[in-house]
């Protein structure tokens, strides 16, 4: 959620029971600004909450002009101060694949792995060797946040929009998204890189408004029905709730511009979804 | 642009023409000496001006192809030439035919220089004769005159000869060619959509109307998005009677139904009957809990709905204490589902008010007699081999306000809505919610499809979910509860265990340090369920030798099987929370300090690693 309307954006997203002490508000009103002249981002975004062991994280995300440019993270224990996180990669979703778990809070936290190697010997002997890897917290945090941007991570259609030189920008006009159109999942889009796009069929794509439906919208997810769509006081507030990563709110006021997205959660997949459902 | 019918207008487009590809250009060159470039076409459109003689020769190309000379080349020193007059002329064309050009996009002057007088205009033009040193000096006003003509679009100034001498000879029929080509340009823009019905002539006026309303902030870079929000306002105003109220219509029902939420208090709204009401829950146990005062603590934990979503609950339990009669209530939680989501909440009932059970039990042995019978009338056909398989004996339920069913749940789906009360629990729903993991779709009535099967809908699986929930994570600080004084008599050979405490009197509250150092300062308060989902232990083999005399022999058959179950066992009431088992190597409960900033006013918190979600704090005062 955007930290300029961070309060208004809490109290929307309350509906799912873990928001912000005060405590905690007022630091984050107060250090969100300071990273965003330090850092001099256009825009900071609250992602939201790691909940560990022993401590929580705190995280924070800053845009550039373009919206689709990768976006430097940070994270922190007391929301005052705050650490950049390196940009994730590959190897660390390979490395990270392997704990499970939750996470201590403690970002030296080293978690270890054991695994079977082979290792050939100068002979014909193959020792196996289980070799202890260590796989730092702070890696593991990068890769979680990292999947969950590029899963669950959404925006509503026509907020972004994209221009003929490529920069993705905010849509200044965006006046938030019909009610006839709030309740369907097609309107709403992957705050990410798109990837399904180039699938999609020529009849399909006739009708997509280049500028506006650049982004793979959320009918496609799979598994189906990993999405929770409800609408709360009546008609006035739409929420989605990712399924697959519990603990993702997006909210909306239909014919406003308020949406915004949280995390709050443990950040573990919900890997038993498709029997859930 | 160039799509002109006479020739004057031919060459006043053509003009434009370089003008508008020497802005282009320019405004893809470096700036150039002639004053600064950025007013585009105007600029451009002012050295071609300067650079070719005006009089008499306008008509032929040449000067075009030198203006376009000049356009790309240096700085031609621009002979100083009576260019005033018919620059104005230009000017007025280019505010009128070129307003539909998208050249308007390459002149920042449109967006800055928007408070112009007229007036200033042609005090400007009257002024800005001659000498080619006016180039500095005129840029600002050209800029004036560019945005002034641009600025009154529909004001086509075609006889503004005021001040400007008319040209000698060639340009006496030029006016009356321009005013031709004027209108011709306008005519064009009146021409209306053959689609839409619209004209552009209306629409741009409408565009720039809104604008100049408006000022948005870098109109330019928006004005598409303005341009097509101005035709949609055509078209919004004949749906919205029709459309909007459709939309709408739940959230006014909602409101409507919070609405009678707030004025339940007030129906009847004598004095009298306030004090009434106040003296009834002074002498009588307050039942209705404070739950605004719990919010404020969870709140310092970061839990919460949301502070008017709490008292929207608080209001609706005040419905459920009237409706029902109610002992004592708690706000349980809320349970997040697909399409609707719960709100739970416990509640004890007053004795003697739980007749339904009664019914419920009768069923159950009706069918159990039924059974019964079915099996004797096999035994005298006597043909087909008969198996000695006897399904497991139910366990049965515990009584209500025992064990599992200690409590009563009550749901609804939003404040304002009807509450529902869940039915009781029995062991086989806990035995299988255990091995089961399914959402809720909010629906209670929603069937619950799994593997092993669930006996009941999702009334069923949610009430079983809410015992397990509270059986593992309702705790309270060590002290708070203690065992009442006349323990009950243990039956049989089996250990019932204590399952009564009361409050005690005498705690004075644990400090939050501690709470939060050591975890067993906490204990459950809640009877802990055993495996066979209850919790105490039913044993089922007795019943079976009380059984009929026909089955002695199936029972000798069977004597290989064990005949002693053994007793299920689990922790007695008011374990300390330190005893729980840990999963998957982390510890079953995290305590937190609400504030590390302020530790003397903090709250101690307490969450539950099995249960996300699940949380208890304690104020280090008395404990909550």
């Amino acid at each position: 959620m955007d930290a300029e309307s961070l309060l208004l954006s809490l109290e929307l997203a309350a509906g799912s029971g873990q928001g912000l002490s005060p405590d905690r508000r007022a630091a984050l009103l107060t250090s969100l600004l300071l990273v965003k002249r330090d850092y001099r981002y256009d825009r900071v975004l609250f992602w939201g909450r790691i909940l560990g062991i022993v401590a929580d994280y705190y995280i924070a995300q800053g845009l550039v002009e373009d919206q689709l440019a990768p976006r430097k993270t940070l994270y922190s224990l007391n929301c005052m101060e705050w650490s950049l996180l390196p940009p994730a990669t590959e190897e660390m979703a390979a490395q990270v694949a392997v704990v499970k778990g939750r996470f201590m809070g403690d970002p030296s936290h080293e978690y270890e792995h054991t695994e079977f190697q082979k290792t050939t010997a100068e002979g014909e002997k193959t020792f196996e060797e289980d070799v202890v890897v260590h796989i730092k917290e702070e890696t593991r945090l990068v890769s979680v946040i990292d999947q969950i941007d590029k899963a669950v991570a959404i925006i509503p259609r026509g907020a972004l929009f994209k221009t003929p030189f490529g920069p993705v920008n905010v849509n200044r006009t965006f006046e938030g998204l019909p009610l006839s159109e709030a309740r369907k999942l097609s309107s709403y889009f992957h705050f990410r890189e798109p990837v399904g796009l180039k699938n999609k069929t020529l009849l399909e794509k006739a009708d997509l408004d280049p500028s506006l439906d650049f982004l793979d919208s959320l009918e496609y997810d799979i598994p189906k029905g990993s999405w929770s769509i409800q609408m709360e006081r009546g008609n006035s507030l739409v929420v989605l709730r990712s399924l697959l990563w519990p603990g993702l709110t997006f909210f909306h006021s239909p014919r406003t511009r308020n949406h915004g997205y949280i995390y709050v959660g443990t950040g573990e997949k919900n890997m038993d979804l498709p029997f859930m459902l | 642009m160039e799509d002109s019918t006479s020739l004057g207008q031919e060459t006043e487009n053509q003009q434009l023409g370089e003008a508008a590809r020497p802005g282009e250009e320019e405004a893809a060159a470096p700036p150039r000496d002639p004053g600064p470039q950025s007013s585009g076409p105007w600029e451009a459109e002012r050295a071609p001006d300067a650079a070719e003689p005006r009089p008499g020769s306008s008509r032929t190309r040449s000067p075009g192809s030198r203006g376009r000379a000049a356009g790309h080349g240096a700085v031609s020193p621009p002979p100083p030439q009576p260019r005033k007059p018919l620059r104005a002329l230009a000017r007025q064309d280019l505010g009128a035919a070129q307003q539909p050009d998208g050249a308007v996009s390459g002149a920042p002057d449109a967006g800055t220089a928007l408070p112009d007088p007229l007036g200033l205009s042609t005090d400007e033009k009257a002024s800005a004769s001659g000498s080619q040193s006016r180039e500095d000096t005129s840029p600002p006003t050209q800029q004036y005159r560019s945005s002034s003509t641009h600025s009154q679009p529909k004001e086509l100034r075609t006889g503004n000869a005021q001040g400007e001498d008319p040209e000698p000879g060639a340009s006496e029929t030029a006016p009356s060619t321009l005013e031709i080509a004027v209108q011709n340009a306008k005519g064009y823009l009146f021409q209306a959509s053959s689609k839409t019905g619209l004209n552009l002539y209306d629409h741009l006026s409408n565009v720039l109307t809104k604008i100049f309303d408006e000022r948005p902030e870098n109109a330019v870079d928006i004005i598409e998005n303005i341009s097509q929000k101005v035709k949609m306002a055509h078209f919004s105003k004949k749906l919205d009677t029709l459309q909007n109220e459709n939309e709408m219509l739940p959230t006014y029902e909602i409101a409507e139904r919070q609405k009678a939420l707030f004025l339940q208090g007030h129906l009847e709204g004598a004095d009298q009957e306030l004090e009434d009401e106040i003296d009834l829950f002074s002498q009588a146990e307050n039942s209705l809990p404070n739950v605004m005062e719990s919010a404020f603590y969870f709140e310092q934990a970061g839990l919460g709905l949301g502070t008017d979503e709490t008292y929207r609950i608080f209001l609706a339990l005040k419905q459920l204490t009237d409706t029902h009669p109610v002992q004592r209530c708690r706000f349980w939680g809320k349970i997040l589902g697909l399409e609707m989501n719960y709100i739970v909440a416990e509640v004890e009932i007053r004795e003697g008010e739980d007749e339904e059970e009664v019914e419920e039990e009768d069923v159950a042995e009706a069918e159990e007699r039924y059974n019964g019978e079915s099996e004797a009338d096999k035994d005298e056909e006597d043909e087909l081999p008969k198996s000695f398989y006897k399904p497991p004996q139910a366990i049965p339920k515990e009584e209500s306000r025992t064990g599992a069913n200690k409590y009563v749940y009550f749901v609804c789906n939003e404040p304002g809505r009807p509450w529902v009360k869940l039915p009781s629990v029995t062991p086989a729903q806990i035995v299988t919610a255990r091995k089961i993991k399914k959402f809720f779709t909010g629906r209670l009535d929603a069937p619950i499809v799994s593997y092993p099967p669930f006996p009941g809908n999702e009334s069923n699986y949610l009430r079983a979910q809410i015992a397990r929930i509270s059986a593992g994570t309702h705790v309270s600080p060590l002290g708070f509860y203690q065992f009442g004084e006349e323990e009950g008599e243990e039956e049989e050979d089996v250990e019932s265990g204590r399952d009564s405490f009361e409050e005690n009197p005498d705690f004075e509250g644990i400090q939050v340090i501690d709470l939060v150092e050591s975890l067993s300062n906490w204990v459950h308060h809640v009877q802990h369920i055993l495996p066979q989902g209850r919790c105490t232990w039913f044993n089922p083999i007795p019943k079976h030798e009380e059984e009929e005399e026909e089955d002695e022999e199936k029972e000798e058959e069977k004597g290989e099987e064990p005949d002693y179950v053994e007793q299920e066992v689990g922790p007695p009431l008011l374990t300390p929370i330190s005893e729980d088992l840990e999963i998957q190597n982390i510890p079953a409960w995290t305590t937190r300090l609400s504030s590390s900033l302020i530790p003397q006013y903090a709250t101690a918190v307490l969450r539950s690693n099995l249960w996300p979600g699940a949380y208890a704090f304690s104020t280090g005062k008395l404990g909550m």
